[in-house]
């Protein structure tokens, strides 16, 4: 990708609060927690939110980051990869009891899946077909506004 | 992602756009034009011109050549057939091709278009130039794989469609990795062509098409533009054909190519177009007389045209067991990485800079992208040179092919410039002004690959244009446009002239010259047409349903 700052934070809401959210949607009956489906949809869409809500944060410092690249682009690999760090943060917070509205305690697997799922469906859309119906997206550094 | 740098089209052989098809007394193109300062148009002398034709002879009168602005009546007067369209495209190579793309996926359909030239498809040019430059079909361009002109929405990517067609993630494996663990995916070159010609029929190109060679553009007094078709021989009863357009859009690439001084100097004094080429040139003799005896070849120039004839010397010296010696010339000579700090700093070494595409990546959609839009004049002008210079990609093969080849001795490089070349012995000496003083370096063959551009006022539409349009030039010496690729001062009435392309280098956006930057430019032109009342802005909802439409192959 080739993001402007103001590009990366539209592209980071919109597509994890329409596709992330999709997604979230879909898989939330199949993750495994031994809860009632309107507890899980609560804590997983809360950590969707606090995912883009730190991801904010985290599109400065990935800004930041690509100002030593020559090219000024976000290579395929690291839209990807970031995930880890991402994931490891938002886990980490949901331990310290730190997300606000989480009902009881998110099994491990559960939030694995769940986060990879969202992140990966995100990146893929991110990567191709998020640019058949917004044309301009691409040529303007992923701002949609 | 979306990014590509190959030329798109230069006048030349097959059919070069600055002489009339068929027209024998009229001067061929030339190909390669003599380096010599460029003419500014308000201090050059206007072109000699041939006095004008009778009135009704269906040619230009002088009345119409001296005038910049035309009245339906003058040109009804010279007896030109006039032929109603909106949209006139000039060029039919790929800056026309992909304009027109976007305005027949916005909805405007083909009897609204016409799209003239002198090429039988758009190409045209831009095969003959990879080809010759060492780029056949089944070889990759150096394209961003997202770089689709055929697909204006770089949906599937060369890569995906490379996949899904071998049936095979490596292209896929290869995009995820680069640019870190391997070099930038790129297209072939037939891959391109094919997925052109299958988009061309799609929307009806050939439909649009009038071959024949622009000869100028005009005002219209009461708004819009008079262009004047210099049709195929015999193809028209008369000389001239007008068309009356609203809008214009010039897509005529390169005006032409320059030769090195004292390459051209030598070619005049010695008659010699044999020994020293130019890598736009066929050239195939080189690699023939190579493959027979020991030779030396001598390269100009640090691009990525460099890069490819290096590739192909080097690539048949192993295949065929060659003894080919070749001598690198390198006017300025990259040792390192180099730019004014931490932030700006293009890789480079042995001669070369290196960056995957001709200009940093963000140039096509990022922050670059963004910034130059908002820079004017000298800062505009000193972005440029900042990002601009000559640049090679870096590439695993070649490296290790020049690292093998400096190990053993047959590949040198040079650092300077070229006072004088002279025929000794049946070989090509040319005196190199080095750091170190002057050294002589003989050759079978010379081959530059500097691939000088000519001033726009070398094209004969474009000379015209800014003898009688009013249009200025940019802080680079092109066509001066606007953000939206108006040129700036030649509105007229409600008509608009855009230009894409080549000619246009040196505005708010860098990356003309390329797939992406004419779809950029494309879709700019597109959405100021759907201002104007021209066509439909393209939304979301059109978007998806065309490039439904795009998938199954049907028409717009």
């Amino acid at each position: 990708m080739l993001p402007t700052l103001d590009g990366r934070i539209q592209t980071r809401i919109a597509l994890l609060a329409v596709v992330g959210g999709l997604v979230t949607l879909i898989i939330g009956p199949l993750l495994p927690i031994s809860a009632p489906l309107s507890t899980v949809y609560q804590d997983t869409f809360l950590i969707l939110l606090a995912v883009i809500i730190l991801g904010i944060g985290w599109e400065c410092l990935y800004h930041f980051l690509m100002q030593w690249r020559w090219e000024k682009d976000w290579p395929t690999f690291f839209g990807l990869v970031t995930a880890i760090p991402e994931g490891l943060l938002v886990w980490g917070l949901l331990q310290a009891g730190a997300i606000p509205g989480i009902k009881g305690t998110v099994p491990t697997g559960a939030f694995v899946i769940d986060f990879l799922v969202v992140w990966i469906v995100v990146w893929l859309v991110a990567n191709g077909p998020m640019r058949v119906p917004f044309i301009r997206w691409r040529f303007r550094g992923g701002r949609l506004v | 992602m979306n990014v590509t740098d190959e030329p798109t089209q230069i006048p030349g052989p097959p059919a070069g756009p600055t002489a009339p098809p068929g027209a024998p007394g009229e001067p061929q193109p030339a190909t390669i034009q003599r380096h010599r300062p460029a003419a500014r148009p308000a201090a050059a002398p206007p072109p000699a011109q041939a006095a004008g034709a009778a009135p009704g002879s269906g040619d230009l009168t002088d009345e119409l050549l001296r005038s910049d602005q035309w009245t339906d009546a003058m040109v009804a007067t010279a007896g030109i057939p006039v032929t109603d369209k909106p949209f006139v495209s000039i060029g039919g190579g790929i800056g026309s091709f992909v304009t027109v793309d976007y305005l027949r996926i916005a909805g405007v359909t083909p009897d609204r278009i016409a799209i003239l030239s002198n090429l039988d498809f758009p190409w045209q040019t831009y095969e003959y130039l990879t080809r010759v430059s060492q780029i056949p079909r089944p070889e990759r361009i150096r394209s961003d794989s997202a770089s689709r002109p055929d697909n204006i929405w770089g949906f599937p990517s060369y890569a995906l469609a490379e996949a899904v067609h071998d049936r095979s993630l490596g292209p896929l494996w290869h995009v995820f990795r680069e640019p870190m663990w391997a070099d930038f995916y790129t297209p072939k070159a037939g891959q391109v062509f094919t997925g052109l010609e299958r988009e061309a029929k799609r929307i009806g190109y050939w439909q649009m098409l009038v071959k024949g060679q622009v000869r100028m553009v005009r005002k219209r007094q009461g708004g819009g533009y008079f262009i004047i078709l210099t049709p195929m021989v015999g193809s028209t009863p008369t000389k001239r054909l007008a068309f009356r357009a609203e809008f214009v859009h010039l897509a005529v690439g390169y005006p032409g190519l320059r030769y090195l001084s004292e390459l051209q100097d030598f070619r005049t004094e010695h008659q010699d177009f044999h020994h020293v080429v130019s890598a736009y040139e066929e050239h195939e003799h080189i690699y023939e007389t190579a493959r027979k005896k020991h030779t030396v070849v001598m390269l100009r120039g640090g691009g990525i045209v460099a890069s490819r004839v290096l590739q192909r010397l080097m690539d048949d010296r192993a295949k065929y067991g060659l003894s080919t010696d070749i001598v690198h010339l390198f006017r300025t000579y990259i040792t390192a990485s180099h730019g004014p700090n931490a932030w700006n700093r293009r890789k480079g070494g042995n001669g070369f800079a290196y960056q995957g595409f001709n200009y940093p990546k963000s140039v096509w959609g990022g922050q670059l992208k963004a910034k130059m839009r908002t820079l004017e004049g000298e800062d505009r002008a000193k972005e440029y040179k900042l990002m601009g210079g000559t640049n090679t990609p870096w590439r695993r093969r070649w490296q290790a092919q020049m690292n093998e080849g400096r190990a053993a001795g047959w590949y040198r490089t040079m650092a300077g410039t070229v006072d004088h070349m002279r025929i000794e012995n049946d070989m090509i000496v040319s005196e190199v002004k080095t750091a170190n003083g002057k050294v002589e370096v003989a050759a079978d063959f010379v081959i530059d690959c500097t691939g000088l551009e000519a001033d726009i006022s070398e094209h004969r539409v474009l000379a015209d244009l800014l003898q009688h349009s009013g249009v200025g030039r940019n802080p680079l010496g092109r066509l001066d446009v606007e953000r939206t690729f108006e040129l700036r001062g030649t509105a007229s009435g409600p008509g608009v002239i855009y230009a894409s392309g080549a000619t246009t280098l040196g505005g708010y956006f860098p990356g003309v010259d390329t797939f992406l930057g004419l779809q950029v430019a494309a879709q700019e032109i597109a959405d100021d047409l759907a201002r104007r009342g021209f066509c439909p802005r393209i939304g979301p909802a059109r978007s998806v349903s065309q490039w439904l439409k795009w998938a199954r192959n049907a028409q717009p």
